[in-house]
């Protein structure tokens, strides 16, 4: 394994080193997997939003073909060391409901689980599940939110009187003062429809038990091994060194695997019992009402301004759903954006306050940007509101407001270490050409085109890399925020790396062996990158809230460094020089102003033969770091849409789309590229196409790929990407989050283009999803 | 995703085929199977037999046919959009072929498999009835044409005895223009309205989908056209004796709304 001349991998758009096994066909997936004697699961799934459950009969089912076992929530009532965690209390009078695996008595939504049933075959179970006979009284449900926040509405929870869970509250400034004083105030109103995360895998889970020692091992598409086995031990009631949790290759997640999930721990439980493995494979019109739904709340902003344009201070309030249950983390999701209500905007005076409240619907918890795209889309439409309402440019207004220096405390309390705002909006207005687009788009409306061109703006900042540790205390969240990375050299010169941080679709293997690759001067398909199993990794906090760069990716770099200074001992040893006499670079030690030198694969190879190493050394070459990073990573930057709007029949498709960010220093454009075009089709598709609708009886109407419109390559333009870097001054990569950018950003800058469209003809507001019948709608009520 | 347990036969030839649909109450026929499977997947459809007609080669073609076009029953919609005889004698069914679905549904859904399966969101029943095109089917008992606007008898529903199979489509050669607009959202969506308009001996034919439990024609815009209104006054009436759905896609308003658009926009196509 030779040393890489003069090269550098960081900072380079290598193609991905995961690539080929996933476009062949070849990756993994639990679905790939099985064990012998293995039985499959079925879940008995409640038809009702809201049903009093009398009894559950299992006879039939049981005497089906193929079925081994099956059970009903009294059943299994024994089985629980707890009920399924909820691990971010976020006051101190939160109601949390118990939520155990199954449904016992009451279910409270469709697809709420009351029963399973194990099988020799996934059709056997499948079968037999349906024989299973629920005798359900059905209950008045409310699924609106508002509605469910109004009084006399069903309750979801009836010992809580109530289906408010909590109101949190964030103030700072003199707001009322600040309203009171105020030349302008404006206030709006937005609904955050609910979202279906709709990850490409499905769910699924293959639980395995020995039985003579107790040892389970579970092996689940999850974002989070670690913090499974963790909890998982509590819902199953065994120590945390019986329990093992594989995430293998996993197909994406979005939020939607980052959670502890009903049948996780049944299956568990159910190898546990049975002594069989138990496997369960999600099926995708399943997946509609058993996996976590995103968004879901209630938008109410004021801000407050001068008559010149510049703000002084906003005030939000929320209403968001967490669904009938709080899952892992639904409770902090809204307040994930509590702070960026501001926006980018210096203002003096906040007032944040989010009431979360119990729905008859699917448990809502994090989904790609979590409380960052409710917060980014609210301030961005509202200082278009204000715009207007000053008959001011919407890039003017931006820019007067915008922070210019860093760091820059922000009134909500935290403080963005570092960015280009300004920078990037002139990027964008640069490559858009804004003046040609004005006189194209009045050209239009001056003959009447029954196309109408708009544009929208969304210049944004978001927190993500989550988190200080003593922050995420402080807001009561139950785990801490570092990351682990150990770098171990085998003898023959490659490169162990085992991350805390695991993969679902974000370039790990690639990104982080190129950090490792520059460190030691090695090739990056010298490193071999370990992940997603915890007897593997035994530290980690796992992939979510782009942090695996920002904070795994920091904690690698810090090994590097431990390896790299254990590695020089070893060379000055073998060089008979003193370890200051040698010079570091690319990888090789050279005694100064002589040829001699030693790579660090060399000192590995002697570090593992340990025949000559320096008196008290410990042999091996290898080296663990934990990171806890001092700040939030603090990306931002300019999201402009074009969109033409046919005012006929109402269709809006997105026509150009720039996207300037600051991510700070980039290891992989390409790869930041493939999360920025992801990101922003999500946030498109909340802008134009996805919304879980559902009927009056509480049922989701259009819960397939059918009806809930996913959007793909076909609806899309080719995005323009472009970048402004201001490298984040509190990690030593200088790097920021890049997974949620593209999603945070874009909802508000289609929306914003939508209605620009149709401004000349009186059009203010428009709810998302821009249907084409919504968009017909207000293009009609707006002409009466 | 699981479809409930079924039997499977393979059929080599049509005789074959309508015998195996004789010997059961509720078998089906499976030729590209994409509308079918994903029924059944999702358990809506339980057939006990599935009879695979899939390879029965000799019911892809398009040939012309005295005055007519004959296409198989089994001619892919890729073919269909391909074919330099149906481009030059009847565009509008290749041309229409080409919008269906995506490229995997149009290589492996067949224009019969379409047409008998009776979706009124579906295209190419549109079109025929929209052409006034000649369905032939062959049962037990021997075999009969059946026209277009009498095939479509209710939502998923269609003339066809439960052991007859469609075999033939039969279509005119077009002496005017003609054209099929649809909107959807999503390039792989089925139409949430579609428009077909064909002009043919001088008079104009329009048909829609998703207007109804079947395909319909536009009678009241043909009535206009055949009274000599202009193309706008005639879209005024796309939505006379039209029964729309309501659904995610759009209110029963608004596909009344959107067809008046898209009828009149055909027309325009259609130039005077």
């Amino acid at each position: 394994m030779s040393a890489v001349e003069e090269r550098t991998f960081v900072g380079a758009p290598i193609p991905r080193k995961e690539d080929a096994k996933f476009l062949t066909g070849q990756a993994r997936y639990v679905e790939n997997l099985s064990a012998p004697g293995m039985l499959h699961l079925a879940v008995v799934r409640s038809p009702h939003a809201h049903a009093a459950i009398s009894s559950v009969d299992l006879s039939a089912a049981l005497a089906a073909d193929g079925v081994v076992a099956a059970f009903s929530a009294a059943d299994l009532a024994e089985e629980w060391g707890g009920a399924l965690p909820c691990a971010w209390p976020v006051t101190e009078d939160i109601k949390i409901p118990e939520h155990f695996p199954l449904a016992a008595d009451r279910a409270r939504y469709a697809g709420d689980g009351v029963a399973v049933v194990l099988a020799e075959s996934r059709a056997a179970a499948k079968d037999a599940a349906a024989l299973v006979e629920v005798d359900y009284e059905p209950l008045p449900a409310v699924t609106d939110v508002a509605e469910a926040a109004a009084d006399g509405a069903p309750l979801v929870h009836e010992d809580f009187g109530t289906n408010d869970s909590y109101t949190w509250v964030l103030q700072a400034g003199e707001i009322d003062e600040v309203f009171s004083s105020a030349d302008v105030v404006v206030k709006e109103r937005y609904v955050q429809q609910r979202l279906v995360p709709n990850a490409m895998e499905p769910r699924a889970v293959l639980a395995e038990s020995i039985v003579s020692s107790g040892e389970l091992t579970l092996t689940t598409a999850t974002q989070i091994p670690h913090l499974l086995r963790t909890t998982l031990s509590g819902v199953l009631g065994v120590p945390e060194s019986k329990l093992r949790i594989i995430a293998p290759d996993v197909g994406g997640g979005f939020g939607s695997k980052l959670d502890v999930y009903a049948e996780e721990a049944l299956a568990l439980a159910l190898a546990r019992r049975l002594g069989r493995p138990i496997k369960w494979v999600e099926e995708r019109s399943e997946g509609y009402l058993a996996t976590i739904h995103g968004r879901d709340m209630v938008q109410e902003i004021e801000l407050a301004a001068t008559s010149a344009g510049k703000i002084t201070g906003v005030r939000a309030h929320l209403t968001a759903s967490m669904g009938a249950y709080l899952q892992l983390v639904t409770p902090g999701v809204p307040l994930l954006g509590a702070w960026l209500y501001c926006g980018c905007y210096d203002m003096q005076a906040y007032d944040f306050s989010c009431t979360g409240v119990f729905t008859h619907t699917t448990p809502t918890d994090a989904y790609r940007g979590a409380g960052r795209p409710e917060s980014t889309y609210a301030i961005e439409r509202a200082v278009n509101a204000l715009a207007r309402e000053l008959d001011m440019d919407v890039v003017d207004v931006r820019r007067l407001n915008m922070i210019k220096e860093f760091p820059a405390p922000i009134v909500s309390g935290l403080e963005i270490d570092s960015g280009d705002f300004e920078g990037a909006l002139d990027r964008g207005l640069e490559m858009l050409d804004y003046d040609a687009f004005r006189s194209e788009q009045a050209a239009r409306r001056e003959s009447g085109d029954t196309k109408q061109l708009g544009v929208g703006f969304s210049t944004y900042v978001e927190m993500c890399g989550l988190a200080p540790s003593r922050i995420l205390g402080a807001i009561s969240y139950g785990a801490g925020g570092w990351e682990s990375a150990t770098i171990r050299f085998m003898p023959t010169g490659t490169v162990q790396v085992m991350s805390g941080a695991t993969a679902h679709g974000q370039s790990h293997a690639t990104t982080f062996s190129q950090i490792v690759a520059d460190a030691f001067g090695v090739d990056v398909e010298a490193v071999e990158f370990l992940a997603g199993d915890t007897a593997v990794v035994p530290l980690g906090m796992d992939t979510y809230g782009s942090r695996s760069l920002s904070v795994g990716g920091i904690a690698l770099y810090q090994a590097a460094g431990k390896v790299v200074e254990k590695a020089r001992l070893i060379a000055a040893h073998q060089l008979e020089v003193a370890a200051e006499d040698l010079e570091y670079e690319n990888g090789t030690f050279t005694v100064a102003g002589t040829d001699r030198a030693m790579t660090v694969p060399e000192t590995a190879l002697q570090a593992w033969t340990a025949h000559n190493l320096p008196d008290g050394m410990e042999p091996g070459l290898e080296a663990t770091s934990v990171y806890d990073p001092p700040n939030f990573s603090w990306p931002g930057g300019c999201h402009i849409a074009v969109v033409e709007v046919d005012t006929e029949t109402g269709d809006a498709r997105v026509k150009r789309y720039i996207a300037v960010d600051d991510v700070g220093n980039m290891v992989n454009p390409l790869v930041v590229a493939g999360q920025v075009h992801g990101g922003v089709t999500q946030g498109v598709a909340q802008a134009l196409y996805e919304e879980a609708v559902y009927d009056d009886a509480g049922n989701l109407v259009n819960g397939s790929m059918t009806n809930y419109l996913v959007p793909s390559a076909a609806e899309v333009p080719s995005y323009e990407v472009d970048h402004v870097a201001a490298p984040s001054p509190t990690n030593p990569l200088g790097v920021k989050g890049a997974g949620e950018t593209g999603a945070i950003a874009s909802t508000p800058a289609v929306i914003n283009a939508v209605i620009d469209a149709l401004s000349h003809l009186g059009v203010t507001d428009i709810d998302m999803p821009a249907s084409p019948e919504r968009v017909w709608r207000a293009i009609e009520e707006a002409s009466q | 995703m699981i479809p409930a347990a079924f039997d499977y036969e393979v059929a080599a030839d049509v005789d074959q085929a309508v015998s195996l649909l004789g010997q059961s109450d509720d078998a089906k026929l499976l030729a590209g199977g994409h509308s079918l499977l994903p029924l059944m997947k999702l358990r809506f459809a339980q057939p006990s037999l599935l009879v695979d007609v899939g390879r029965i080669g000799e019911l892809s073609y398009v040939r012309e046919d005295g005055g007519a076009i004959a296409v198989g029953a089994m001619t892919r919609h890729a073919d269909l959009a391909a074919d330099a005889t149906l481009q030059s004698g009847c565009a509008i069914v290749a041309e229409t072929a080409a919008q269906i679905g995506d490229p995997q549904v149009r290589h492996c859904g067949t224009i019969g498999g379409s047409v008998a399966h009776a979706d009124p969101a579906s295209d190419l029943p549109t079109v025929l009835v929209a052409l006034d095109a000649e369905l032939v089917a062959r049962g037990a008992g021997g075999e009969r044409t059946i026209a277009a606007g009498e095939f479509f008898t209710g939502f998923l529903e269609s003339a066809l005895a439960s052991d007859e199979m469609l075999t033939e489509i039969r279509l005119p050669k077009l002496d005017g223009p003609s054209a099929y607009v649809k909107y959807n959202r999503r390039a792989q969506d089925w139409a949430t309205v579609g428009v077909a308009a064909v002009r043919q001996g001088g008079s104009t034919s329009v048909a829609l989908t998703n207007m109804a439990p079947t395909p319909i024609r536009a009678a009241g815009v043909e009535d206009a056209l055949a009274g000599g209104a202009s193309a706008a006054d005639a879209a005024a009436r796309a939505a006379e004796g039209a029964s729309p759905p309501s659904d995610t896609n759009g209110s029963a308003e608004y596909r009344e709304h959107l067809a008046g658009v898209l009828v009149g926009r055909v027309l325009e196509s259609l130039g005077g």
